[in-house]
């Protein structure tokens, strides 16, 4: 808090409304920031707050309302004007060029030139390297982003940002590819830009980090700000729900339960990437009927393919998938699905989804070769539809329309009708993957319940997944993945994030090592 | 966008086409009212002449459902034009060595075509499924390889036709040409000469080729939106990632669909011998059948049934086009540039399409929005 300047407003935007046609995206919004502060923008999905932040940084034009940058009002007409106000907004998604260095990504559309227009990398290096040292955002300079973690291409987002002179750091939901130990360095980092005169606004939905590093917090429900305030004297429920607009519970609620027999077990399973090296090496792994296992690791350590073994769109090269005593390994997807095995997809536009596809369609992907859905070929749109309607009804899929495209839902929406879908074999073993990845509380919320749900109807659950917090809230026992190997397995009542994010981290494989 | 509105967009495009066109010919020195009047004329002005851009434009409705249907499958079909080929040669085969009973010689080589079509369409699809070869390279490569493979059957010795660069002619049982005997015999022509209407739309080879073709858009519109088969193929075209996710085996509809597609275009080349040209000629260069097709999908904007419209308009700008150099000493260039003119702006709904954001400005926010 003491980092704070009273004094100084460097960002007001005043009465901020945005309209896309008919839709209010931003209605009326008022946000100060003082120089020094971090300031947190919570609002669920589809809420307006990165509309907030893209006009501000010149991305839209608002509809009506002002804005002021260090008292002087301004016309940011586009994110050039923004950067020279000395705005800096790093994106959910990076823009940074793989086979480019850090640095080249870092000077990239204001390359330091000698005589004729020739780079200069060696110079701009320098100085990434005093930037970096200044704010404690260390990278090497000369390493191509391809090769370093999400963490450290963050931080050249952040450098890149800073480079270009911002004193107005904007970051849309920057924990989100995160491992627990990386968000703890980004917190120190943010904390040490303020402490340099930065002003920094975070786009989140994440209450414990608005708890753990904003002073202040901005939240903004369907549009409308709904307050603004000192993160010091409000919790995290109360957050939440001025979020959501009710009361949501954090705690997933669970009875105890004995997890029965084994339904699938994994063993010794190889599985290569698409480069061609071994990403799943040697994985084993069994689980039981009514019991979540929820596997904890960082992005990139063979879940992705793991996963993919598992549903039969990647060759096993050794080892054995066994489901209910039968060998599935190696089978074809929709002999996996038949086999018991339902899964909601990592990655819900890629996969889950055929986004050109209307709900209802969407909603027989697995089973539109069956009865009722269709007969010899001939598709059933009555039995489709009504099945459709039924689901959305039960799902809470909004709209309740099923003749919408898949791809004009919301995230949580979406994940409603691949849940529904998924359900409706009620599979014996359900694999969730990243199953709340980029929803808000309230569809969390759900998502959670229904997982719980599956395993307290003695049905199996794996969950793969890289909130550590999810993993530890919903599951029974923790199996961490690193290297592509399961290194332990805990019951999630013994478990600690400390432990788990080391062991997420491979400390306890070096630690092996070195005995 | 919705469907209305599609059309909507469609018809503009087509009126900012023929504008655009106008201008064309207004730059290159003719009277754009007059020389459209000419065009109206000669699609309109005489029953023959219906008739004869209904002859013209049914080949092209083919060939455009072909790339249609592969489009909605996510494949873009170049090698309708080789397809278009292969059908027309393995037709005339079937319809000059075969003895078969009339009707039934003309749907065997109907099917022959479709057939031979079919799986030189799926050596793409085929090629792409096993070996990820994009489907664009090999069809276009397909197209040449189709050229110079029916250049070099029809200078077959038991084949070709003497003193010409062309094939025999298929045996008359194998045509489907409607009333062709009895228009040239006494009967016909007595009765036709008192029917005038009948005897100028007749006077063409008129065949059922048109028939067929609305019957091929209203089955693949019905394959598409009724049928499993229909379902696979789009969830393929659409996200061959969810498609495969699902359970759909999408190596093997890639080569259905260009299956598909191929014998559609087959079928082009088939009716076209069968109904109009009678043979097989030597090719120095491709017709642009399966070119035209690829217009006329964009123009249909991938649906078959729009497919026919579409086929009637691209074959009639085409058809009466021609007509403007012997009637207002038009330089066949200068037609050329203004179909070809008004095909880019028909083709380009999405220019209107961004030209009515620009002024509204509207849907792209809540695009963005909506991906948030």
């Amino acid at each position: 808090m003491s980092n704070i300047d009273f004094n100084t407003k460097v960002v007001e935007m005043k009465n901020i409304t945005k309209k896309f046609g008919d839709f209010v995206a931003n209605d009326n919004i008022d946000l100060t920031v003082h120089k020094g502060e971090i300031h947190a923008l919570l609002g669920e999905n589809g809420a307006g707050k990165t509309t907030l932040m893209n006009i501000l940084y010149g991305l839209y034009q608002p509809t009506s309302g002002e804005i002021y940058i260090k008292g002087q009002k301004v016309e940011v007409t586009n994110p050039n004007v923004a950067i020279k106000y000395g705005i800096g907004m790093v994106h959910q998604h990076f823009m940074l060029i793989d086979p480019f260095t850090v640095t080249e990504n870092i000077v990239l559309g204001m390359e330091e030139t000698k005589n004729f227009g020739i780079l200069n990398l060696e110079e701009a290096a320098k100085k990434v390297e005093e930037l970096s040292k200044k704010f404690g955002l260390y990278v090497d300079p000369n390493a191509y982003i391809q090769d370093i973690s999400v963490g450290m291409q963050q931080r050249v987002e952040i450098l890149k940002a800073l480079y270009r002179g911002a004193d107005i750091l904007i970051l849309d939901e920057p924990t989100a590819v995160l491992t627990p130990q990386e968000i703890e360095e980004l917190m120190e980092i943010l904390k040490e830009l303020t402490k340099q005169g930065k002003t920094v606004i975070i786009i989140t939905h994440k209450l414990k980090e608005i708890k753990q590093v904003a002073d202040y917090c901005t939240i903004i429900r369907r549009g409308k700000k709904i307050d603004t305030v000192k993160v010091e004297d409000v919790s995290e429920e109360d957050l939440a729900s001025m979020m959501v607009g009710r009361n949501v519970s954090f705690k997933v609620d669970k009875v105890d339960k004995k997890p029965g027999e084994v339904v699938l077990e994994i063993d010794n399973l190889y599985v290569k990437d698409n480069r061609g090296l071994d990403a799943v090496k040697g994985l084993s792994l069994k689980l039981r009927k009514g019991e979540i296992l929820g596997i904890a690791g960082v992005d990139g350590n063979g879940q992705k393919e793991l996963l993919e073994a598992l549903t039969g769109l990647r060759k096993v090269e050794s080892g054995k998938i066994i489901m209910n005593g039968k060998d599935i390994t190696n089978l074809s997807p929709r002999e996996i699905i038949d086999s018991g095995i339902n899964n909601i997809p990592e990655d819900r536009q890629k996969r889950g989804l055929v986004l050109d596809f209307t709900v209802a369609e969407n909603l027989i992907l697995e089973n539109y070769h069956k009865e009722p859905f269709s007969n010899k070929g001939k598709l059933n749109h009555k039995a489709i539809n009504d099945f459709a309607a039924e689901s959305v009804e039960k799902f809470d899929v909004r709209p309740r329309n099923i003749n919408q495209l898949a791809g004009a839902l919301s995230g949580g929406n979406q994940q409603k009708v691949i849940i529904a879908r998924e359900i409706t074999n009620d599979p014996e073993v359900l694999i969730a993957a990243q199953p709340t990845r980029g929803l808000d509380v309230g569809a969390i919320e759900y998502v959670h319940k229904f997982l719980v749900n599956q395993r307290d109807n003695d049905k199996a659950v794996l969950l793969i997944s890289f909130e550590l917090d999810e993993i530890m809230d919903v599951s029974d026992k923790i199996a961490v993945i690193y290297d592509g190997k399961i290194v332990d397995i805990i019951d999630s009542k013994d478990a600690d994030e400390n432990t788990i994010g080391l062991l997420m981290a491979g400390g306890g494989v070096d630690d092996e090592q070195e005995q | 966008m919705n469907k209305s509105n599609k059309v909507v967009v469609t018809i503009i495009s087509i009126l900012f086409g023929l504008l655009v066109g106008a201008l064309t010919l207004l730059i290159a020195g003719f009277n754009p009212i007059e020389a459209y009047g000419v065009m109206f004329e000669g699609i309109f002005g005489s029953p023959k002449y219906i008739s004869w851009t209904i002859v013209r434009s049914t080949p092209l409705i083919l060939t455009g459902i072909s790339v249609a249907f592969a489009f909605k499958t996510g494949l873009f079909n170049i090698g309708a034009e080789g397809q278009y080929i292969i059908g027309s040669l393995v037709a005339t085969l079937v319809g000059y060595f075969l003895k078969l009973p009339i009707v039934i010689h003309a749907i065997v080589a109907i099917l022959a075509g479709c057939l031979a079509a079919a799986i030189w369409g799926g050596i793409a699809g085929f090629l792409k499924a096993k070996f990820g070869i994009n489907e664009v390279i090999t069809t276009i490569m397909l197209n040449w390889t189709a050229l110079y493979f029916s250049n070099y059957v029809v200078f077959w010795e038991p084949f070709k036709r003497p003193n010409r660069d062309a094939s025999q002619q298929i045996l008359d049982t194998a045509s489907i040409e409607i009333l062709e005997k009895w228009k040239v015999s006494d009967a016909g022509r007595e009765f036709l000469k008192n029917h005038d209407f009948l005897r100028e739309f007749l006077n063409p080879p008129v065949n059922f080729g048109f028939i067929i073709a609305i019957l091929v858009a209203i089955l693949v519109w019905y394959i598409l939106k009724h049928t499993t088969l229909g379902y696979q193929l789009k969830a393929v075209g659409f996200n061959k990632d969810a498609a495969e996710y699902g359970g759909i085996d999408v190596k093997r509809n890639m080569v259905v669909a260009m299956m598909i597609a191929g014998a559609i275009a087959g079928l082009a080349g088939a009716t076209q011998v069968l109904g109009v040209s009678k043979e097989t000629a030597i090719l120095t260069a491709v017709e642009g059948y399966g070119f035209d097709g690829m217009a006329v999908a964009l123009i249909a904007n991938s649906n078959p049934i729009a497919c026919i419209a579409a086929g009637l308009l691209f074959g009639g700008l085409k058809y009466a086009g021609s007509k403007l150099q012997p009637l207002m000493g038009a330089p066949l260039e200068v037609i050329n540039i203004t179909i070809g003119v008004i095909v880019f702006f028909i083709a380009m709904p999405k220019l209107i399409n961004i030209l009515r954001t620009a002024i509204s400005n509207k849907k792209r926010g809540v695009k963005v929005e909506d991906t948030k």
